[in-house]
């Protein structure tokens, strides 16, 4: 296939990427065992796998390189992902009875 | 084989690849794409079934196995870009043993996998109930591990015989960086299931 595209290869860049991401991940752990309330780690836990998600796409899967996929995979993922959070008002309603009227119980 | 080659002459009237990515390499985006989807989709149902429920247990005393699973499945992705490297230089015996070494790695993790999915088991967990808490608990966690199991262990597959074709001359250097691709998709959607499923779930 002559239409590939060339990508720069880098032992050395794959090897410190890959680094960075299992220290991420090892940061993860840490937070599960830090005293703090389950939103708050599951806020720091989400914004790390989407730190180490970001640095598997731009490196491991060269998006990098290419900046029209990048945005194509970008829009495409991201208004995907944002339609499907309008459970979440639904969830606070299952568990509280009416959507917001006793939110401050919770 | 030209560009000019494959289009029989004709590459002038036909029309560019999109992004400038060749088309099995764009089919595999599209299917990565739509896959997440179908991740987001199980784990946003575990996240409302968790935020609403409010005997959700947290059955997982130990973060070493997962922890290892981890490591085994980041590693794989390193592997698996060593054996595209070597495939892109033309070094086919070089890219050929990564291959097997990244399905081996692979392999593990599925081992390591259906072996903690058998201690659950032998305490009592199934699809439906639970020793710790609300039932949906077993659904939740056996239906996206096991999404995540089912693509591992097609992925091992699908190396293997893409790593014994392309040693055989019926693959090429691109045909590896697709399977790539999906390999270190199956890497990143670990990412999310490990804090979502595992750590937020551990008993202090």
């Amino acid at each position: 296939m002559a239409m590939a595209e060339t990508h720069k290869s880098g032992t050395g860049r794959y090897v410190v990427v890959y680094i960075f991401i299992l220290v991420i991940a090892a940061l993860q752990f840490v937070i599960a065992y830090s005293n703090i309330t389950a939103p708050q780690m599951f806020a720091r836990m989400l914004f790390l796998a989407m730190v180490e998600a970001a640095l598997a796409l731009l490196f491991f899967m060269h998006l990098s390189e290419n900046h029209g996929l990048l945005w194509f995979v970008l829009i495409f993922t991201g208004f995907v992902l944002l339609a499907m959070q309008y459970s979440w008002t639904d969830s606070f309603r299952e568990l509280l009875g009416a959507p917001w009227s006793n939110y401050t119980k919770y | 084989m030209s560009h000019a080659d494959t289009m029989g002459g004709h590459a002038g009237l036909m029309e560019k690849p999109a992004f400038s990515v060749p088309a099995k390499k764009m089919a595999m985006w599209l299917f990565i794409i739509a896959d997440t989807a179908t991740f987001a989709g199980c784990l946003v149902a575990y996240g409302f079934l968790r935020n609403a429920t409010p005997d959700w247990p947290r059955p997982f005393h130990s973060i070493t196995n997962v922890a290892i699973m981890t490591f085994i499945l980041v590693t794989s992705s390193l592997t698996m870009l060593f054996a595209m490297d070597a495939g892109k230089a033309g070094d086919k015996a070089k890219a050929f043993r990564w291959m097997l070494i990244t399905a081996a790695l692979g392999a593990v993790f599925a081992l390591l996998h259906i072996r903690e999915w058998l201690a659950l088991i032998d305490e009592g967990m199934t699809l439906l109930k639970n020793p710790w808490g609300t039932g949906l608990f077993g659904a939740a966690f056996f239906s996206i591990t096991g999404l995540h199991l089912l693509h591992v262990t097609c992925g091992v597959i699908a190396l293997v015989v893409v790593a014994i074709r392309y040693q055989g001359g019926r693959y090429n250097a691109d045909d590896l960086e697709v399977t790539g691709l999906y390999w270190h998709f199956v890497d990143l959607v670990w990412m999310f299931v490990v804090p979502l499923v595992y750590l937020l779930n551990l008993s202090h």
